[in-house]
């Protein structure tokens, strides 16, 4: 086990793994990353942290990732290499793994001109290839980036993101090797409404062999509104929302009924998606929705998840001299 | 070349207030042809500063002056009885030139009239784009030409990012090409594509302005 988290435990025994994602709050309020992990105990696996998500100012991803943690459920602290050079990432990643942080997902970041500061300076000393590298390398090699020998150990899972959707289409699996040769565990993907695109893709990936060597967990989103369904399709780049699905979410109609058909959409696609040759696990975005998570992963099929004993958070025996 | 652009008149104005001689110095090199600092373009701030200054009755004489290369000593000393005459000297050269002005002229006040904004190239009339970070260890030879650090919003090596569409970079699809759109269809044009097949490692920044800033000393040309 390289790190031992119920993620990596529940992916490496063959199970189809779930997560979730909760974006932390926009100060320091804990009351609100405790409300969301309420709505997201017992139906999923690991739980995303996001990182200033959308270049957004938020409660950092390493504090509320400890709170998770303290709280007895798992995180998977998101790491974006915008707002921090080598340093800064090689010194939270420490820190992290000192407060009981398991699991990692490399990440370049939404660039800032997204944000709600666009005065802001980037930093983008990796990228997020190279950010698997550096962290694969401090725990395989226990060295810093630089070739420091590490005190203690850095016991992490570590992922990465891929996009089946952006172009070129040609190029993504390609990429997707790269990240795995850079040392991904395992790869949450952006948001898939396309399937026939996605099985397309995983096709691709299937003959490169790739979902031998790293977990690609499928990401999804449960739609509110059909509003929501073609903001998606206009204005996320890379993204598609077919029509048959905005058909649908229109003919549901609006509010309740149209957040039903929204999660029923979801769970039905994380269902053909366990079909999917190469797929280990299914991500759900369900942003500022926390509380669909768990609805879906019921009409999915998938719950209870399996029992997977805590993680020993005690403290590593001190390296013999 | 360096590409700058002219600061907003009020801008201008605002920084020199109050002065009754003023120098308006050009530079005749990148900044006369990116059509942000020659000969023409000092005659036409001189001009809205007269305009200016009589609208709102202040006295304002300004001497117009144009030199081949303000980022060199050399240029400037045929200018340097006018600078001990003036006020302040308004600097219409890139930020090398106007460092150079006041380094040369330890007793002279310049201010800067124009933003320097990057090094590039023209595309049409009226429009220029940047090409180049002077990031001191180029890396064009592996993909194709085309610089990701200059023109990947996020200067990836390892792109494209998850917001490349049609060709586009998600910053500003509007204007923005995706660079790593533009080195993939390059290096497969040119047949070598497996370039992108190999992780790019982590770039040593040392070289480039994060190390501090830079002198290039070259003893074989040093008297």
């Amino acid at each position: 086990m390289k790190s031992g988290s119920r993620l990596e435990q529940i992916l490496e025994s063959g199970q189809f793994a779930v997560t979730a994602e909760l974006g932390p709050p926009q100060g320091s309020d804990r009351a609100v990353v405790d409300k969301k992990l309420g709505l997201l105990e017992g139906v999923c696996d690991a739980i995303n942290i996001t990182d200033n998500q959308t270049a957004i100012v938020r409660m950092s991803s390493v504090a509320a990732s400890a709170q998770v943690c303290q709280a007895g459920q798992e995180p998977v602290m998101q790491m974006t290499c915008r707002d921090r050079n080598r340093l800064a990432i090689q010194a939270d990643l420490f820190g992290a793994v000192a407060l009981g942080i398991r699991n990692l997902l490399c990440l370049s970041g939404d660039h800032q001109v997204f944000g709600n500061d666009d005065a802001a300076k980037n930093v983008y000393d990796l990228d997020s290839i190279h950010l698997l590298q550096m962290v694969t390398r401090m725990r395989d090699e226990g060295q810093t980036a630089s070739g420091t020998e590490i005190e203690g150990s850095v016991p992490l899972f570590v992922g990465a993101a891929a996009n089946p959707f952006g172009d070129p289409f040609d190029f993504r699996p390609y990429r997707l090797g790269k990240k795995v040769a850079a040392g991904a565990d395992f790869i949450q993907t952006q948001c898939i409404f396309d399937m026939p695109r996605f099985r397309e893709y995983m096709k691709r990936v299937v003959d490169l062999g790739l979902h031998e060597k790293t977990h690609i967990l499928a990401g999804v989103m449960p739609l509110r509104s059909a509003g929501a369904a073609r903001y998606i399709n206009k204005g996320v780049p890379g993204i598609t929302v077919p029509k048959a699905i905005i058909k649908r979410m229109s003919g549901a109609g609006k509010g309740k009924a149209a957040r039903l058909e929204g999660r029923t959409i979801c769970a039905e696609m994380i269902q053909e998606i366990q079909e999917i040759e190469g797929v280990h696990g299914v991500h759900i975005m369900a942003v500022e929705w926390e509380i669909a998570v768990k609805s879906i992963v019921r009409m999915a099929g998938l719950l209870p998840r399996p029992e997977i004993a805590p993680l020993d958070l005690t403290p590593a025996p001190e390296p013999a001299n | 070349m360096i590409v700058a652009e002219r600061k907003p008149l009020p801008e201008i104005i605002e920084s020199i207030a109050g002065v009754k001689r003023l120098m308006v110095v050009g530079c005749n090199t990148c900044v006369a042809v990116c059509l942000a600092g020659g000969e023409r373009e000092v005659a036409l701030l001189s001009s809205a500063l007269r305009i200016a200054a009589n609208k709102d009755g202040r006295e304002l004489e300004i001497v117009e002056r144009c030199v081949e290369r303000q980022c060199e000593e050399e240029y400037n000393r045929e200018v340097a009885a006018e600078v001990a005459d003036v006020e302040v000297v308004l600097s219409m050269a890139c930020g090398v030139g106007v460092q150079t002005m006041a380094q040369q002229f330890p007793n002279a006040i310049v201010y800067p009239a124009l933003n320097t904004t990057f090094m590039g190239q023209p595309d049409e009339l009226g429009s220029w784009s940047e090409r180049c970070l002077g990031c001191g260890n180029c890396v064009l030879a592996q993909f194709g030409g085309i610089c990701p650090i200059t023109r990947c919003a996020k200067n990836l090596l390892n792109g494209p990012c998850g917001g490349s569409a049609d060709g586009r970079c998600e910053v500003d699809p509007e204007h923005l090409e995706c660079a790593w759109q533009l080195i993939y269809d390059r290096l497969k044009a040119i047949g070598q594509l497996d370039r992108l097949m190999e992780i790019t490692p982590a770039k040593d920044w040392s070289p480039s302005r994060h190390g501090g800033p830079r002198q290039i000393v070259r003893e074989d040309v040093q008297a």
